[in-house]
């Protein structure tokens, strides 16, 4: 029993540190984590500018633009996940530590969404105003990036994880990880547009569930598998 | 059941030999069959009754179309069997098999394309069947560049199996995503529990082109591997062997 205490006690304080850790290195380098949010606004704003100001398309585009602006940023804030860890060393450490791999990445990931999806979800408002869709319709698209968000990261972080050994993994990220997060897009988009069109969202944002629930259970046993493989490099 | 087929497919010397002598049946038979497909399909086969004769690219569209999506199953197994029992042999396949995977993918929307020109009246439309096949063309391309991206071949052979792996996971939900999200595409024209609603004499010529076409795949696959295998093994005594031989021929 005490044994057993012992260990569930190591857990929870490995998984501190490396929640105390991330959020404060995070603290240290604040304006890496404003670059993507910064990309977030300028790709939207370049729809309107780049192919049309009228309000009538910009209402049917808001949901879409929002949501490739948000997997774009995200995509583009990937390669900090696993990198800094993986050139100082403490990556190893975390994979040899006594600890389950698959707690600590999930972890990791979930902040990382915090840090990156959060603050997107928090501005999608203010721009999908700008971009005219209508106020009723706010929470709805608030709502599927806040299940959405969290898929891309956590897929995203399996394509982090493969890619971490590399110097400059940033496109080969995007290759690999924005086909997978199509599935995402699609329903994150289309629980909006039935909004939009008075029908019932309530499936829609099922399969949303449903699909935060498979990424939340599966993708950390890949990234846990995708790390322990760049690591013994 | 007898295992020991299984435990000599950890020898790429075994493997090596064996591909050679296979290599030549599976290829003439491929070519021939695909041959006798061809004209079959394009001169004997009956005219559609709607379509005309446009509907004749089936006999390659369809076919590639197969190959594009058992290529990636057959790459499924392989990363399983490469992870489980670290057989180098189950690489070399993904190595080899993903080019020609996104080869035929592409063939398959091309082919798609053309005839979607004469009976959808365009070249592309954002259905269902089209954009799973795209989104399996950049899965291609995602392990592709993996495995070059990736300079030490076990790090890059591990690395990939995982991602084959993940976008099996993934296959199915893109499939169902954007048949509910869209769909305009006709039903498969083969499956295995129901009778193919064309007559024969169009179906027959089709089942050759499918057959055909797997025993290219295994035969281009097989010479793929061959020069992985050479490649790979380029330090051990009977590669130098065989390609000393070669090199005096």
């Amino acid at each position: 029993m005490s044994r057993r205490n012992h260990s569930e006690q190591g857990l929870l304080s490995v998984l501190g540190v490396v929640l105390k850790r991330e959020f404060l290195s995070a603290y240290r380098s604040r304006q890496e984590l404003a670059n993507p949010l910064v990309f977030f606004i300028i790709v939207i704003v370049l729809f309107p500018l780049g192919v049309s100001p009228e309000p009538v398309f910009l209402s049917k585009a808001a949901a879409g633009l929002v949501w490739v602006a948000a997997l774009l940023a995200t995509m583009l804030s990937l390669d900090r996940l696993f990198q800094s860890d993986y050139d100082d060393g403490s990556l190893e450490q975390l994979v040899l530590c006594a600890q389950p791999l698959y707690l600590i990445v999930l972890i990791k990931s979930l902040i990382h969404w915090s840090l990156t999806g959060l603050p997107l979800i928090m501005l999608s408002p203010f721009l999908a105003t700008m971009l005219h869709l209508e106020a009723q319709h706010l929470p709805v698209l608030m709502l599927t990036l806040l299940m959405g968000t969290p898929v891309i990261s956590l897929i995203g972080g399996i394509g982090a994880a493969l890619t971490v050994s590399l110097r400059s993994g940033g496109i080969l990220i995007s290759l690999l990880v924005l086909p997978l997060t199509i599935p995402v897009l699609i329903f994150g988009t289309g629980t909006v547009q039935s909004s939009i069109d008075g029908l019932s969202v309530a499936g829609h944002f099922s399969i949303m569930g449903m699909m935060l629930a498979l990424a939340l259970t599966l993708s950390p046993f890949a990234i846990a598998a995708a790390l322990k493989i760049s690591v013994s490099d | 059941m007898n295992w020991t087929w299984f435990y000599k497919l950890g020898s790429p010397k075994w493997f090596y030999e064996t591909a050679n002598k296979l290599l030549p049946w599976f290829l003439w038979i491929g070519v021939l069959m695909l041959v006798i497909g061809t004209v079959w399909g394009l001169v004997f086969a009956p005219e559609d009754y709607q379509q005309g004769n446009s509907f004749r690219i089936i006999y390659l569209h369809v076919p590639s179309a197969i190959l594009a999506q058992s290529c990636y199953m057959m790459m499924a197994v392989a990363a399983i069997i490469s992870l489980v029992w670290k057989m180098k042999l189950a690489d070399m396949f993904i190595a080899s098999a993903a080019p020609i995977g996104a080869a035929f993918t592409f063939l398959a929307l091309f082919t798609g394309a053309v005839w979607g020109k004469p009976t959808w009246g365009t070249w592309w439309v954002w259905d269902a069947r089209l954009t799973a096949m795209l989104v399996l063309l950049f899965l291609y391309f995602g392990v592709i560049a993996l495995k070059s991206a990736l300079e030490n071949i076990d790090l890059a052979s591990r690395a990939s199996a995982i991602l084959v792996l993940v976008g099996v996971v993934n296959i199915p939900i893109i499939k169902y995503s954007v048949e509910w999200w869209n769909t305009l595409h006709q039903p498969a024209t083969f499956t295995l529990t129901e009778k193919p609603a064309m007559p024969p004499e169009m179906w027959m010529p089709l089942l050759v082109m499918v057959l055909g076409m797997y025993c290219f795949f295994t035969a281009v696959a097989l010479m793929r591997m061959k020069n992985e295998i050479l490649l790979r093994e380029r330090r051990t005594k009977w590669v130098k062997t065989i390609i000393s031989e070669d090199i005096k021929r």
